[in-house]
């Protein structure tokens, strides 16, 4: 059986329009997954001595125990935004002579062998190592890492936990933003010691190896939840019947003004607002708006003037980036509507770019309050926001027409939370690096004014040349118009 | 009206449409019947430019479709379930697509209030939203849609399917109504020959992407298709 579906998810994944045609991104990934594993090498077999000359007067071993606390945490964070559950198409097979539990078994396997599973082994395994050359017992060393190696497997499927949880709600990572945070506060905090808790579990357990039980316990456990709740999901009634949501419907008659392209914008914010993949969109803004307070509040970062308008990119910009990169694949669903409607091309661009446009203005007037931590702060936001409306905007509509990957927004699937990954933040990063190079250029060479200068001529260009760039980007569209149609007709 | 000369489409080498010359007056309603593969769905798809002819063209109201855009006020189509928006209910649909072909609400809250009975009181003030209607209510939806705005070409596939046999009777006087009192043209694609012949004055038939017969119907037409797909039936058979 699982040889069938290793079959069937081998060939949807090679004959999809989306690996076809997006060799260039697969590649990026490879790059990067081959980056992280080195950096990870590189820790593994370089923790050790660095532990030594930083605390030299502390066992490096329990040095290790005592960060294990920030790493379970900061993977949970990482894992629930870039890993998703392994997503299979089930509907076909339910009909099919297959028990619903090797569906689930294989499904949950096949997370088991994720990535970001095998990426930690690249620095324990190393590091391991190191302290059995340095004179640890090899018994107790090899306890600590298997349970390690567990405790990686329990964060995998805690993180699907947490999914699931938060699929439910309409705050999509509220929950886990408390849960973290309240970890990290009783730790910070001292009321409950985190740190030492994770750590003493940890020694205590190399210590006394019967006691890796109980990892394995709650990781059997947190298998079992996960088994449940996906069974549950693959009962085609739960997927098919009629979620009968009431309307709610919003006056937008305000919309009205934008003139001709008034329809487009009412249909875009109805598409954000009742969707839920447009949706966590919206509420990733608020992220995106407390991002800054990571960087300014810290005095490292106060002279660090060279990373102010990468932040005020990310701020002023997260909406643009987060939205802007599925221009058109937002409206794959009903694309052959659009292209055989009377619409003009340029119009239906033009409202995606207004409401690109207005995200970075409310983003600019709200990120204001950093002024407390700098004038240049301020100033860095507003020359980001000046750029992200004259060129990262344009940018990124003229990346949209390379777009080739349906969305599926009337999605009700099991084992689909939010359908994107990795990806999507990695095409972002030029849009956010290559201001901030430049920045960081002119601002070693001439100085800070200079570099906010440049940084807002180029918006200005950007915005001076709107006309003509639309006319460029339209006709892109035009251009790829067949091509477009096609891909978004096919499924997955 | 529509002018169809030359017309191939072909994927990877393989041709799966070839018309030399098709040509469809004004207010006529023409059916278009065949098999699987046999095209149908490939030619409505050139006529909307959504896919580009390998050799020539089609020409609607003397406009080369895949050259301008500027057939597009005068033609609504209603394909499949990917020309509805989920997320939008009927009549915020009805209103999205008046507002592109220039209607107002008024508009189409008249026009809608003349298909009461087609809706059976399914579709409209139900405050649900398209993706959560029934296969046929949606495309009950989807047809009326493409009525907005006075169109003058209308282009329908396959659309009795998944309908109930009361909306069924409901559609084809509505078809017929609209060749005959306002002279639209409205092609239709159809594997119910009953259907068809009921609705469509001139019915062509189209076998591995060629027109193979071009019939007025007349009360013989029925019998005479139904010879005729049977026919193909048996010559299938004796190849086997």
């Amino acid at each position: 059986m699982i040889k069938h579906f290793l079959n069937l998810e081998w060939k949807q994944y090679f004959r999809s329009s989306y690996w076809q045609k997006n060799m260039a991104m697969n590649i990026l990934l490879v790059f990067f997954a081959l980056y992280f594993i080195v950096m990870f090498l590189a820790l593994g077999f370089g923790l050790l001595p660095i532990f030594k000359e930083f605390f030299p007067d502390q066992d490096p071993f329990i040095v290790a125990n005592s960060y294990l606390f920030f790493w379970i945490i900061a993977d949970l964070m990482l894992r629930f935004f870039l890993q998703k559950l392994p997503v299979m198409s089930v509907k076909p097979l339910l009909t099919l002579p297959i028990k619903r539990s090797t569906i689930v078994h294989y499904v949950l396997g096949k997370s088991a062998l994720s990535f970001f599973n095998f990426l930690p082994l690249f620095a324990i395994i190393p590091f391991s190592i190191m302290l059995m050359l340095d004179g640890y017992e090899v018994s107790m060393v090899l306890t600590w890492m298997f349970t390690l190696i567990i405790v990686v497997l329990i964060i995998n499927f805690l993180n699907f936990i947490v999914e699931a949880l938060s699929a439910e709600t309409e705050l999509s990572f509220l929950p886990l933003i408390l849960v973290v945070g309240a970890l990290y506060a009783l730790d910070f905090f001292n009321v409950v010691s985190m740190t030492d808790l994770i750590g003493n579990a940890m020694r205590g357990v190399a210590n006394n190896p019967i006691l890796i039980l109980v990892p394995l316990l709650i990781l059997a456990a947190c298998y079992v939840y996960n088994f449940k709740i996906l069974r549950e999901k693959l009962f085609l009634d739960s997927s098919l019947k009629s979620k009968v949501t009431e309307v709610k419907a919003a006056d937008m008659s305000w919309t009205k003004r934008f003139g001709n392209i008034a329809p487009f914008m009412q249909l875009d914010l109805k598409l954000i607002w009742r969707n839920k993949r447009t949706k966590s969109s919206v509420f990733i803004m608020v992220i995106g708006l407390l991002y800054g307070l990571f960087f300014y509040p810290q005095p490292v970062y106060k002279d660090m003037v060279w990373m102010f308008p990468f932040i005020g990119i990310f701020v002023t910009g997260i909406f643009l980036i987060n939205f802007g990169q599925f221009i058109p694949a937002w409206d794959s669903g009903y694309y052959k509507l659009l292209m055989s409607q009377n619409i003009k091309y340029e119009q239906y661009l033009r409202s995606k770019f207004i409401l690109m446009v207005l995200s970075v203005g409310i983003m600019f007037l709200l990120s204001i309050p950093y002024v407390y931590f700098g004038w240049k702060i301020l100033i860095a936001h507003f020359a980001a926001a000046i750029y992200n409306i004259g060129v990262n905007s344009h940018v990124i509509l003229y990346g949209g027409s390379f777009n080739r990957k349906k969305i599926d927004l009337n999605q009700r699937a099991a084992f689909n939370y939010q359908g994107t990954g990795a990806v999507q933040w990695i095409i972002g990063l030029p849009l956010m690096i290559l201001p901030m190079l430049i920045f960081a250029l002119v601002n070693w060479l001439i100085g800070f004014e200079a570099g906010i200068a440049v940084l807002i001529v180029f918006g200005v260009v950007g915005i001076v040349l709107h006309k003509k760039l639309m006319t460029m980007i339209t006709k892109r569209y035009l251009d790829a118009k067949y091509k477009m149609i096609d891909a978004f007709s096919q499924d997955s | 009206m529509i002018h169809t000369q030359n017309l191939s489409k072909a994927y990877n080498g393989t041709t799966v449409l070839t018309i030399n010359e098709l040509n469809i007056p004004k207010g006529q309603s023409f059916g278009l019947v065949g098999n699987n593969g046999a095209g149908k769905t490939t030619y409505f798809s050139l006529l909307l430019d959504l896919i580009k002819p390998t050799t020539g063209n089609i020409t609607s109201n003397s406009i080369v479709v895949d050259e301008s855009e500027d057939w597009k006020p005068f033609t609504s189509s209603f394909i499949d379930e990917s020309f509805l928006i989920g997320y939008l209910t009927p009549e915020e649909y009805f209103y999205f697509i008046g507002d592109l072909r220039g209607q107002n609400k008024a508009d189409v809250d008249n026009l809608t209030a003349k298909f009461e009975d087609f809706f059976n009181g399914e579709i409209i003030g139900k405050k649900k939203y398209l993706r959560d209607l029934s296969k046929g209510n949606q495309k009950k939806a989807g047809i009326v849609a493409a009525l907005i705005g006075n169109p003058e070409v209308i282009i329908l596939d396959e659309p009795f399917a998944n309908l109930d046999p009361t909306t069924q009777i409901r559609l084809k006087q509505i078809l017929k109504d609209l060749a005959e009192k306002q002279g639209v043209t409205v092609l239709v694609s159809s594997h119910d020959l009953m259907h068809v012949t009921d609705v469509c004055e001139r019915i062509v038939v189209l076998e591995k992407g060629e027109v193979i017969k071009d019939l007025e119907t007349n009360p013989a037409t029925l019998k005479e298709l139904e010879a005729h797909f049977a026919g193909s039936m048996a010559v299938a058979q004796e190849e086997e």
